[in-house]
């Protein structure tokens, strides 16, 4: 791993921006100021930058239900992002799609989805259009542990190797869905379910930012220059429950204090480069306070929004009524 | 008798069923919840807790938590209803319909037929639907007419607590494929609900309201809204005949031609996307047998023809309400 410093602080900037954004949902959430389901992915910040910082703006992903850090990581502007939780007009997707929905095509970013499996076919169909045209550009599908499960990733996988195609499979297992442990869920192992169907496939420390990065720049690497698909298998943990609202019975105190103190990404990230003198530590307390800051102004400006008005309704669709 | 929530009175229809009925298994994603893990078990009972406690029951032999994979969950359902179980399968919102209905439409729905009245297949797919919970697109629909369009499926669309319990036990004891749908914004709805096991028969739809001016048809949450505007209609002198379907097939098409004839103007308030729905059916179905009787068009209040929005506002503007029933009903009366 050879980052630059703006390559580092890159990185601790947009995990703190994913922190200040779920955090701040949190509590907002908790204020019942914003409605609707939201899903955070505190605890999970290194995955989706370690993986969004080797992809180019033409690359694209597909997101999960957990969405708001793969949002922030590929470029979406939060601001735009908190207006939609908060179902304004000048939300990202115009307030019709809420927090499970967020799309910028123009920033590489398909979709989240609130359908658990539903990401990965379609990034088949982008890789297909990158082999088609010849682009070199890649597509990552994140989905979960209990995503893992669903027939359409199996056939994600299988369909990406017979065509070869330049697709990443993102497997970020945090050890639960909803309140269902992996151990319980997953029959054999994912890795294994890769390797099977012939992708490239690797654990990774998704604690770790670095090893993240590392292992998605080899894998992206090799599938844009037509070497096909992989997949990185994610061991991380989230910090809050399934969705907002869950009490998270299912874990035990020891494990959740466990997930906040010893596996928290940032704080792994923090140690790692102030120790090895990569960056000061009030460098560092100067991007988290950048990002708080912004994602105050993102909640304010969100507020004062407007709602969209009665004639969005009927706009978007193919018939009008 | 106790005042009971729709949420209680379908715990209560599985409580007593799988007592009476060892063949009886709940089978679905984190209907116990907490399965592998060191916390809590039954940590969910289901996302909005309907099959809370069933677990220290039956334990996880009879109340099964499943990986996330919809496919196979219809699936063994119906393969274990076609070989001696009467498994109660859930599919948590509707919306993900999407990812099993090969199993429900092709399988489960056609084996009696197909295989010449030989299958018994005694399944009941327990499942969410409807908006007004702000979830957007994909966990807001009202997919019902997917169901109705499909020979060999039950649908069963209950309007209140007491409806609720009657209608599950009668589906679970049903020995066909029958869709029980629940809406999300009714689970905290309470209301009077025997105690003892009852069952309510399919095809046949309730008069909550009789009157003489005006025919409301509802089903499910929209029973509510038309309750509503027959008694604001009272206040103004005119009275309202109500008509909540309970089941969408079978459809007691003689009760909804009753009714309507009672008054010759009908008001149908359906939430489903308003192409080839249960409102166009009905208005069909009225058309066909008793044109003469009508003393008005028939109107429909049903959402437009767009995905269902996140947005408040919008959604509020989106499902029917008891202001446009309200405007239907005066621009005939
Ligand atoms: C097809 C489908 N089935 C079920 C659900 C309900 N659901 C939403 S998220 C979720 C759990 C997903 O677990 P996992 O893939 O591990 O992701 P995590 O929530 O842990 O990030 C479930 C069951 C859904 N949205 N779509
Ligand atoms: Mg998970």
């Amino acid at each position: 791993m050879q980052l630059s410093r703006e390559e580092l602080i890159k990185a601790y900037t947009g995990m703190c921006m994913i922190r200040e954004f779920d955090d701040a949902v949190h509590y907002e959430f908790a204020a019942d100021a914003m409605p609707g389901f939201v899903h955070l992915y505190v605890g999970e910040e290194a995955s989706a930058m370690g993986i969004c910082m080797n992809l180019n703006e033409k690359d694209t992903i597909a997101s999960t239900h957990r969405g708001h850090g793969h949002c922030i990581a590929k470029g979406c502007d939060v601001t735009d992002m908190m207006k939609e939780l908060y179902g304004k007009k000048d939300g990202i997707c115009g307030g019709k799609g809420g927090s499970m929905h967020i799309a910028d095509l123009s920033k590489g970013m398909l979709g989240a989805n609130g359908i658990v499996g539903g990401g990965p076919p379609i990034v088949l169909g982008a890789a297909l259009t990158y082999k088609t045209k010849k682009t070199n550009n890649v597509s990552v599908g994140f989905f979960g542990d209990g995503a893992s499960n669903q027939g359409s990733i199996s056939e994600s996988m299988n369909m990406a190797t017979v065509l070869k195609l330049p697709a990443i499979f993102v497997c970020e297992d945090n050890g639960y869905a909803e309140s269902t442990a992996r151990e319980y869920a997953v029959g054999g192992s994912i890795l294994d379910r890769g390797k099977a169907f012939g992708l490239d496939s690797h654990e990774v420390d998704g604690d770790n930012f670095f090893e993240v990065y590392d292992a998605a720049k080899q894998v992206i690497e090799n599938a844009r220059n037509g070497k096909g698909p992989a997949l990185l298998h994610i061991k991380t943990s989230k910090v809050y429950g399934h969705f907002e609202g869950d009490a998270i019975s299912y874990r035990t105190k020891e494990e959740n204090e466990r997930i906040k103190n010893d596996e928290d990404p940032l704080k792994i990230f923090k140690k790692k480069v102030t120790e090895s003198g990569l960056l000061e530590l009030s460098q560092l307390e100067a991007l988290e306070e950048e990002a708080k800051g912004k994602i105050k102004i993102a909640i304010e400006e969100s507020k004062k929004a407007e709602f969209p008005s009665a004639k969005d309704l009927l706009t978007d669709v193919y018939i009008k009524y | 008798m106790s005042l009971k929530t729709y949420r209680e009175a379908i715990n209560e229809a599985l409580l007593q069923e799988m007592k009476k009925d060892e063949n009886v298994v709940v089978i679905g994603e984190d209907v116990a919840g907490g399965a592998g893990t060191n916390g809590e078990q039954d940590a969910w009972g289901g996302v909005l807790g309907v099959t809370k406690g069933l677990l220290k029951h039956f334990g996880r032999e009879r109340v099964i938590d499943t990986p996330i994979t919809e496919t196979a969950i219809m699936g063994m359902a119906s393969g274990a209803a076609l070989t001696g179980l009467r498994p109660v399968a859930e599919l948590m919102f509707v919306d993900f319909m999407g990812v099993c209905f090969d199993q429900i439409l092709n399988q489960t729905a056609k084996f009696r037929y197909m295989f010449g009245g030989k299958a018994v297949t005694p399944l009941t797919i327990r499942t969410m639907y409807g908006g007004g919970l702000r979830a957007a697109s994909q966990h807001s629909q009202c997919l019902y007419p997917m169901f109705t369009h499909v020979p060999g499926i039950k649908v069963v669309v209950p309007s209140n607590p007491y409806d609720a319990k009657g209608l599950l036990t009668q589906s679970i004891r049903d020995n066909d494929p029958v869709i029980f749908m629940e809406h999300k914004n009714l689970y905290d709805l309470s209301g009077d609900v025997p105690d003892e096991s009852y069952s309510i028969p399919f095809g046949e739809a309730n008069f909550t309201r009789e009157g003489k001016d005006i025919t409301f048809i509802g089903m499910g949450q929209t029973v509510d809204i038309c309750n509503k505007v027959a008694d604001t209609l009272k206040k103004e002198g005119k009275t309202s005949t109500v008509l909540d379907l309970r089941t969408l097939s079978p459809l007691d098409e003689d009760s909804i031609l009753e009714a309507s004839e009672e008054t010759g103007k009908v008001v149908i308030v359906d939430e489903s996307y308003p192409r080839c729905n249960i409102a166009t059916d009905i208005s069909a179905l009225i058309c066909q047998n008793s044109f003469d009787s009508l003393k008005a068009g028939i109107k429909m209040v049903t959402p437009p023809h767009t995905p269902v929005p996140f947005s408040p506002p919008l959604e509020d503007l989106y499902l029917p309400s008891e202001e446009k029933v309200l405007s239907a009903a005066k621009e005939i009366l």
